[in-house]
């Protein structure tokens, strides 16, 4: 990602110089560029605009960070000081805290099954709508907007009912000549409704391959089509390869978001994360430990936790990807 | 993320239609059930939800099909009165949440962006790279000691740890969008204006505001349904039931499921869908390519 932008701008910096540069012309070079770049640093100019950001980065994001840290070796329960209690929240969290793993394995189910299943849903869709056709519009917007809806209570209680004892589901399968079960109450797959949720929003993904797919060179295309390459060939050895970058992309933020889920565990299991916590994802565990029980310190414990989670999954993912990430330079 | 520019120029969109050219017909026929198939699929949900939110509640597990034997439009004035308080007190509340954080959004990510993309400061860098960093931290990792911050200024069941950290421009996502389209804004722009006199905050408010209209309605859109949607930091900060919004309003639905309340929960879970699909519909095309240029979130 670039970020600043180190341009010399119009007319700072004298043109090549026609005489060999002394030492002393040198200085006043660099004294010209440094007075330039001052001038163009606008003076207390960007911290003013920065003023609303800089508070909200040091009082709502680095302080809470840190208070979160302490917090967490600490017994909090918001009404009487936080007591000190060393590492016990983490002691206790990794070795006789049932629900926390359980919370533990609930998510990285979800996250491994909903992941891949909605990034290869997301790119053959793309793939689809990567064709010269009419109407392609409609489509991709009857495709985005699960995904718009995201979060929202509203669609969690359609899934609820949709997978009750007597809900669509069921009544698909009827068809088929297959006898349904209550797939929200049975712990065996109350959390692969959630996974279906997520998979159901593929769109983001789907609009970010979509748009990486209309910057393919065309000409490689071209070229292989002469060589006489098929659809699969061309797929396997031209598209995926440079699509490599998105794909990354793409995967780093849904392994993200994946992490985070929260709403739709909370309203499918009326907050509890049941049947026997199947559906404990790792964020419901978190809200009910603070918000529930007021056993903040814990809370905060678990909130590091994941945090470091989700920044080791990021950094793992970036050094991965060295390996198959291809970039054009 | 970088290979994707902000908004496709004239050029590149002229290009892409000049490339429609129709496929064969029986590949087109095969293409076209294959996407209606998987948008069926997709919006089978929504509609199962409006057609039982217009279906009596005897009907809506016996009779499955789509289209109801006999309307029944009162689960809708049923729900309305229904949970608590009037619906109309959760749409307000919504309201002043969705309104606050969209004002805060405009201005505050704006200035950031603005400082960002305009000026050299000593370790911008750091900060630039801080910005980004904060895009990955999730909620859940600050929403403890936040909480705390609220409780002891006495904020918890008000509106207003919903609304002030998005003036202190805690929604990075903006930033980042509006600083890679002011980049995109030429620098002669400025540059003519400070000759004329003017100040950094003139320039802001003159020339680059007026100028990136298209970020800020995008910024619009999404911070409106982002936070429309948002449920947890409703749920955390929100406890009585006069102060909740549209997705606290529906979850006391959810309580009593026991008796014959499906049609009006449906209906006002249609309802409380309504502004997202409606701004849906009508930005779809600025909403798809927002989220192509940065393609975060969702």
């Amino acid at each position: 990602m670039t970020t600043a932008r180190s341009d010399a701008a119009v007319g700072e910096e004298p043109a090549a110089p026609a005489k060999p540069a002394g030492p002393a012309d040198r200085r006043e070079r660099e004294r010209l560029r440094r007075r330039a770049a001052r001038r163009r640093g606008g003076g207390w100019w960007p911290y003013v605009f920065l003023a609303p950001w800089f508070a909200g980065l040091f009082g709502l994001t680095i302080y809470p960070m840190l208070d979160s840290l302490y917090l967490s070796f600490t017994d909090f329960d918001l009404l009487t000081p936080a007591r000190w209690i060393g590492a016990r929240n983490y002691t206790h969290m990794f070795s006789d805290d049932p629900v926390f793993w359980d919370s533990v394995h609930a998510t990285l189910l979800y996250v491994a099954v909903s992941v891949p299943l909605k990034l290869a849903l997301a790119l053959g869709v793309a793939l689809l709508l990567n064709r010269p056709l009419k109407g392609i519009g409609v489509y991709r917007a009857a495709f985005y907007l699960p995904s718009l809806l995201g979060g929202a209570v509203a669609v969690a209680i359609v899934w609820r009912q949709v997978f009750g004892g007597d809900g669509l589901f069921n009544d698909f399968l009827g068809w088929f000549g297959i006898k349904g079960q209550d797939w929200i109450s049975s712990p065996d797959t109350s959390i692969y409704t959630l996974i279906l949720l997520a998979v159901w929003q593929f769109g983001t993904p789907m609009v970010i391959f979509l748009a990486g797919l209309k910057q393919l060179p065309k000409d490689v295309y071209e070229a292989a089509a002469i060589d006489g390459a098929g659809t699969l060939t061309r797929f396997f050895r031209i598209t995926l390869p440079l699509l490599t970058p998105i794909v990354f992309f793409n995967l780093v933020l849904q392994i993200i978001d994946g992490f985070k889920t929260f709403t739709p565990a909370y309203v499918v299991s009326n907050g509890t994360g049941g049947p026997l916590d199947s559906t404990m994802l790792y964020s419901l565990y978190l809200y009910k430990k603070g918000f529930t029980d007021l056993q903040m310190g814990y809370a905060s414990a678990l909130a590091w936790v994941l945090f470091l989670v989700i920044a080791g999954f990021t950094a793992v993912n970036f050094v991965a990807s060295r390996y198959w990430v291809h970039y054009d330079d | 993320m970088s290979a994707i520019t902000p908004s496709a120029s004239p050029l590149q969109k002229l290009r892409s239609l000049g490339s429609v050219r129709s496929l064969p017909g029986p590949r087109r026929i095969l293409l076209h059930t294959l996407l209606i198939g998987v948008a069926l699929v997709m919006l089978y949900p929504l509609l199962w939800m409006l057609s039982s939110s217009l279906k009596p509640d005897t009907e809506i597990f016996t009779h499955p099909g789509l289209i109801p034997n006999e309307l029944h439009p009162r689960n809708y004035s049923e729900g309305w009165s229904g949970s608590g308080n009037s619906f109309s007190l959760y749409i307000t509340n919504s309201l002043i949440v969705t309104i606050g954080a969209v004002i805060g959004n405009v201005i505050s990510c704006s200035l950031a962006a603005y400082a960002f993309a305009r000026f050299e400061f000593r370790g911008k860098k750091i900060w630039f790279g801080l910005m980004l960093g904060t895009l990955m931290l999730p909620l859940q990792a600050t929403l403890i000691p936040q909480y705390t911050i609220f409780y002891n200024l006495t904020w918890i069941n008000t509106f207003l740890p919903l609304i002030v950290p998005k003036f202190l421009a805690t929604d990075a996502f903006f930033i980042f969008l509006m600083v890679q389209f002011i980049r995109s804004i030429p620098r002669e722009l400025d540059q003519a204006a400070m000759m004329d006199g003017a100040n950094p905050l003139q320039i802001y408010v003159r020339i680059i505001l007026p100028l990136m209209k298209p970020a800020l309605v995008t910024t619009t859109i999404f911070t409106f349904i982002w936070t429309y949607d948002d449920f947890l930091s409703q749920l955390v900060y929100l406890q009585q039931n006069a102060r909740f919004t549209v997705p606290l309003g529906l979850t006391l639905f959810l309580d009593k499921t026991s008796g014959s309340s499906y049609g009006a929960m449906f209906a006002m879970s249609t309802l409380a869908l309504a502004p997202t699909l409606i701004c849906f519909l009508v930005f779809q095309k600025r909403l798809v390519e927002g989220l192509a240029t940065t393609g975060m979130k969702g």
